[in-house]
Formats: C-alpha cells, sequence, structure tokens
C-alpha cells in the first residue's frame, strides 16, 4: 500500500507563482486609488522663517523623551522579571542542596 | 560574558542617543514640513527595527516549528517583545509627527493602517504566549510566520495607493536628493540597531534563566 | 490508503453529513449573521435610517463575526471523544485533514454570505446584478483567505486555554487585509459610478494573500498539530 504525498512545495510554489502572476498584472490598476500624489523626496530648506521655530520644539521634544522612556521601561522590566527568575533559581538550588 | 556585551552596547547605544540631537540639530531643515519634520531621525529607524524584529521573530518561529531547536523558541519571544516595542515607539512618535504635518493625529492610510495591524499581531502573539497555557509555544510560532507573511503588503502598500504618507523613495534617495540629512540618519540608524541587539541580548538572557529555571523544577518534581 | 484530495473530501463529506443531520451549525449562524447585520444597521444611522454607504462594511463585518462563531464551533465538535486526536492517528497526510475541514468551513460560510448579501441588498437596496461576477469574486478570494487563516488558528488552539476569545484576538488582526480589501472592493462596487478598476485591484490583491496563506497554511498545520 502507498500513501500518495502531493509535493506541498510543488503545489504552494504554483499557488504563489500565479497569485504573483495575477497581481502583477493589476499592479497599474492601482493608480486608480484615490489621494493626491506623496511626496517622493524630502527638499532641504535654505533658511527657516522664525514663525515655523517654535509649534514643533515641543513635539520633537516630546518624541524624544518618550522613545527614552519607552527603552528605560523596557529594560526595567527586564531587570525586574531578572531578579525574580534569579529569586527562584537560588532558591531551588538552596534545595537541591539541602535535600 | 553575555552581560558585558549588553552593557557594552548599551554604553554605545546611550552615546549615540546622546550625541543625536547635536546632528539632527545641525541638518538641513525640510522646506514643506518644517522643524518637526525632525522626528524622521527617530521615527524611521524605530519602524526598520520593528520590521527586522518581525522578521526575526518570524524565521526563529519557523526554525523552531519545523526544526524543534528550544533556542529558536526563545529568540521568536525575545524579538516579538522587541517588536511590539519599537513599533510602539513607531506609533508614538508618528502621530507627534503628524499632528504638525497633517494636522490630524491619525490616518487611515494604508500605511499606517498596515502598520498598525502588525503591531496587533505581535501583541496576539505576546497575549498567546502569556495567557495560552502550555504547548502555546508552537501555536505562537505559528502566529508569528502569518505575521511576517504580512510585512510585505505593508511595504507595497503605500507604493500603490500613492497616500499622504510619504513613499519609499524617501529614505533610499536621501543622500543624493538631501545629504545634509543623510550623515544624521544613518548615525540614528546604527543608534537603533545597536540598542535593538543590546535589548536583544538582555531579553535573551532572562529567556535562558527561565528554561533552566523550569528545567530544574522539572527536575525536582520527577 | 487515500489521496491527497480523496483524503480531504473524505473529511469534509464527514462534516456535511453530520451537520446534515441536526443543520445545527448552519441555523444558528444564519440567524446569528442576520442579527449582526441588522446591529450595525441599527448602529449606524443618520436621520433615523441606517446610512447607505454602510452596506459593504455591514457584509464583511457578519461575515467576519459570523465566521469566527461557526470556526469556534466546527472545532468544538472534534473535541467530543478526542475526535481530533483520532483524525490525527490516522495514516493520511494531516495537511490533508486541514483541507478538509477548510471546505467544510468555506461552504459553510457561502450558505451564510448568499443569504446576508441578498438580506443586506433587500434592506439598502443595492443593486446585485449590476456586476455579479465581481461581487462574487471578491466574496469568494476573501472568504476563502479568512476561513485559510481561521481554520489553522481555531484548530491550533483546540487544546488550549482560554481558546474561546484567544481566538478572535488572534484572527482579526492577520485577516485585516482580507477584510480591508474585500470592503474596499465592494465599496467599489456599491458606488454610485463603480469603479471596476479598483474592483479588480483588489481582487488580485486578495488572490495574492490566498496565494500565500493558503501555502503557509498548508506548510504549518503538521508541525503546529504535533504535540
Amino acid at each position: 500500500m502507498r500513501v500518495h504525498k502531493v509535493s506541498l512545495r510543488t503545489v504552494g510554489g504554483l499557488l504563489l507563482v500565479l497569485g504573483l502572476i495575477v497581481f502583477t498584472a493589476q499592479f497599474n490598476l492601482a493608480a486608480a486609488a484615490v489621494g493626491q500624489p506623496a511626496q517622493d523626496e524630502f527638499v532641504p530648506l535654505e533658511s527657516v522663517p522664525p514663525e515655523d521655530q517654535l509649534p514643533a520644539a515641543p513635539l520633537l521634544v516630546a518624541a524624544y523623551a518618550l522613545l527614552w522612556i519607552a527603552v528605560v521601561g523596557y529594560l526595567w522590566s527586564i531587570w525586574r522579571r531578572m531578579a525574580a527568575v534569579e529569586r527562584d533559581l537560588s532558591d531551588l538550588a538552596g534545595r537541591t542542596g539541602d535535600s | 560574558m553575555k552581560s558585558k556585551a549588553f552593557g557594552g552596547l548599551l554604553a554605545i547605544a546611550a552615546v549615540m542617543f546622546v550625541g543625536a540631537p547635536i546632528l539632527i540639530s545641525g541638518a538641513p531643515t525640510e522646506s514643506t514640513m518644517g522643524l518637526v519634520q525632525k522626528i524622521f531621525y527617530f521615527h524611521v529607524p524605530s519602524w526598520i527595527v520593528m520590521f527586522l524584529a518581525v522578521f526575526i521573530c518570524g524565521f526563529s518561529s519557523a526554525i523552531y516549528l519545523f526544526k524543534e531547536r528550544p533556542a529558536a523558541d526563545r529568540l521568536a519571544v525575545a524579538s516579538a517583545e522587541l517588536a511590539v516595542l519599537f513599533g510602539l515607539m513607531g506609533l508614538m512618535t508618528g502621530p507627534l509627527w503628524a499632528i504638525k504635518a497633517w494636522g490630524v493625529w491619525w490616518q487611515w492610510d494604508a500605511r499606517l493602517t498596515m502598520a498598525l495591524i502588525l503591531e496587533l499581531i505581535f501583541i496576539a502573539y505576546i497575549l498567546l504566549r502569556t495567557y495560552g497555557g502550555p504547548g502555546s509555544e508552537k501555536l505562537a510560532a505559528g502566529l508569528a510566520l502569518f505575521g511576517m507573511a504580512n510585512v510585505p503588503f505593508v511595504y507595497i502598500s503605500v507604493n500603490v495607493w500613492r497616500t499622504i504618507h510619504p513613499t519609499t523613495n524617501v529614505v533610499p534617495t536621501l543622500s543624493s536628493s538631501a545629504p545634509g540629512m543623510f550623515g544624521p540618519f544613518v548615525w540614528c540608524m546604527v543608534a537603533f540597531l545597536v540598542l535593538f541587539v543590546a535589548m536583544l541580548t538582555a531579553r535573551l538572557r532572562l529567556e535562558e534563566q527561565r528554561s533552566r529555571l523550569e528545567r530544574l523544577h522539572l527536575a525536582l518534581e520527577g | 490508503m487515500k489521496s491527497f484530495f480523496e483524503t480531504a473530501l473524505l473529511v469534509s463529506f464527514k462534516d456535511i453529513r453530520v451537520e446534515t443531520r441536526s443543520w445545527e451549525m448552519v441555523s444558528t449562524t444564519l440567524f446569528f449573521a442576520a442579527s449582526c447585520v441588522l446591529v450595525f444597521s441599527f448602529a449606524f444611522v443618520r436621520e433615523g435610517r441606517p446610512i447607505d454607504g454602510a452596506a459593504a462594511g455591514i457584509i464583511w463585518i457578519a461575515v467576519a463575526f459570523s465566521g469566527t462563531l461557526a470556526l469556534g464551533r466546527a472545532f468544538e465538535r472534534e473535541r467530543y471523544q478526542d475526535a481530533m486526536r483520532g483524525l490525527l492517528m490516522a495514516p493520511v497526510q494531516r495537511s490533508a485533514l486541514f483541507l478538509g475541514k477548510l471546505l467544510g468551513i468555506i461552504l459553510l460560510m457561502a450558505v451564510v454570505e448568499a443569504v446576508v448579501v441578498l438580506f443586506v441588498a433587500f434592506t439598502f437596496q443595492i443593486s446585485l446584478f449590476l456586476y455579479p461576477g465581481y461581487l462574487f469574486l471578491l466574496l469568494a478570494t476573501g472568504t476563502v483567505g479568512f476561513a485559510t487563516v481561521g481554520t489553522l488558528f481555531a484548530a491550533m488552539l483546540l487544546r488550549t486555554s482560554s481558546r474561546g476569545v484567544l481566538l478572535p484576538i488572534l484572527l482579526y488582526p492577520v485577516t485585516f487585509p482580507v477584510l480591508i480589501a474585500g470592503v474596499g472592493g465592494t465599496v467599489a462596487l456599491f458606488q454610485g459610478q463603480p469603479n471596476l478598476d479598483l474592483a479588480r485591484f483588489w481582487i488580485a490583491l486578495l488572490v495574492f494573500f490566498d496565494a500565500v496563506f493558503i501555502t503557509l497554511a498548508l506548510w504549518t498545520f503538521e508541525p503546529v498539530m504535533t504535540e
């Protein structure tokens, strides 16, 4: 008795190729989508008009501060969990030492 | 030795992050968006690192699923947590940029939506690992694979849908279109990568200690 | 020994036969989907009437919610008397089992969707016969994508605690792209001047999704179910 094994890789590969062909054939039709054309490049300024300086600064500072808080917070959480695991480990080591 | 590597990497990352504002303020200001565009130096590297973490999680999940190596599972869970963290950072810095540049905190355009979806997928991964009970490692690995498969759709979407969000052309051509911006961008990118590796090392060590603890528990009860 | 597709069809027929004895899942899922449509129609109102543009979204919400419910219950059946373990021990390719369950789910969702679409068209006065082929393709590709991921996850979670709530938590984020594409295409078809190019684009994207997810699901079903 033989079990006929369909090569999954073949089936999967064929499906992927089919999907890719169908998809890329429709690629141009995406232009029908809504929206204004997006910026393609950043264009540097020569000089910054004064009214643009202040309002953006708090946002920039807030972004920077949030990053620091996130990183430090995560490292603290790792440190806390590590302390708990190390505590359990030394407990167990104490128990095996005694028994 | 691991903790030395972690400490060293963290120190490098800290130095780079302190140095970043100096470089960023020296960089030229963008014409249409003004000062707030400088969030770009944190926002884009956050997302790039998040994608990196997603791929690491996806690939190590695949290895764990098909080869059953425990080290792969540890790497998967560590990178999933970092993916959620860096995604969160991207999701926080984005609206801060958007409120000034677009006038709204959030837009339901392709890339934002898909990035949010990716973040949700990996939050679901963490939830599954935490509350799924025993045996959820393999299931989470399956989920991570599907999450990773979603990433190309995120990338393609902006180019195809052509929305408000700057297209993916910005970063690759930065060195030619705005050379003064390229330097600080690379600096921040490297800083984020070093930070990512440092935190990954730390998180992996936690996971290794947990595995040791579990093995000890089993040995004692057995 | 059966071939891959024979096994899959056997599993599907088994599910269909079990279902036709009581019609429990079909009738309850249908009623739930209809209630979903009504809930959302009453929720999104303007000047005392449901918003016109909501029809496309409501169809897909009903599909997603009733689909999740059906998935949970379809696999709940396999828990009785450890039926799933029996299936897994059979000397057949595991991925054929997956395909069989998937076909059953797709059939169930197709029946439910047929009724939901008619119901929504009736209450929102939408002309279904303008582009029935496009609508069918959209629903078909979207359903296949949703059901593929759903069947895999529901099977995975069979013996997990909190599986009831974990299934939607896992399923929805991964299938959001499918739903977005489905709604996008349906909106393009239902609007005043139907945008066929856009609908075609969404259908193509859905085909791509389906190809990727079916392949992934076939590959990962086996290792994920070995415990």
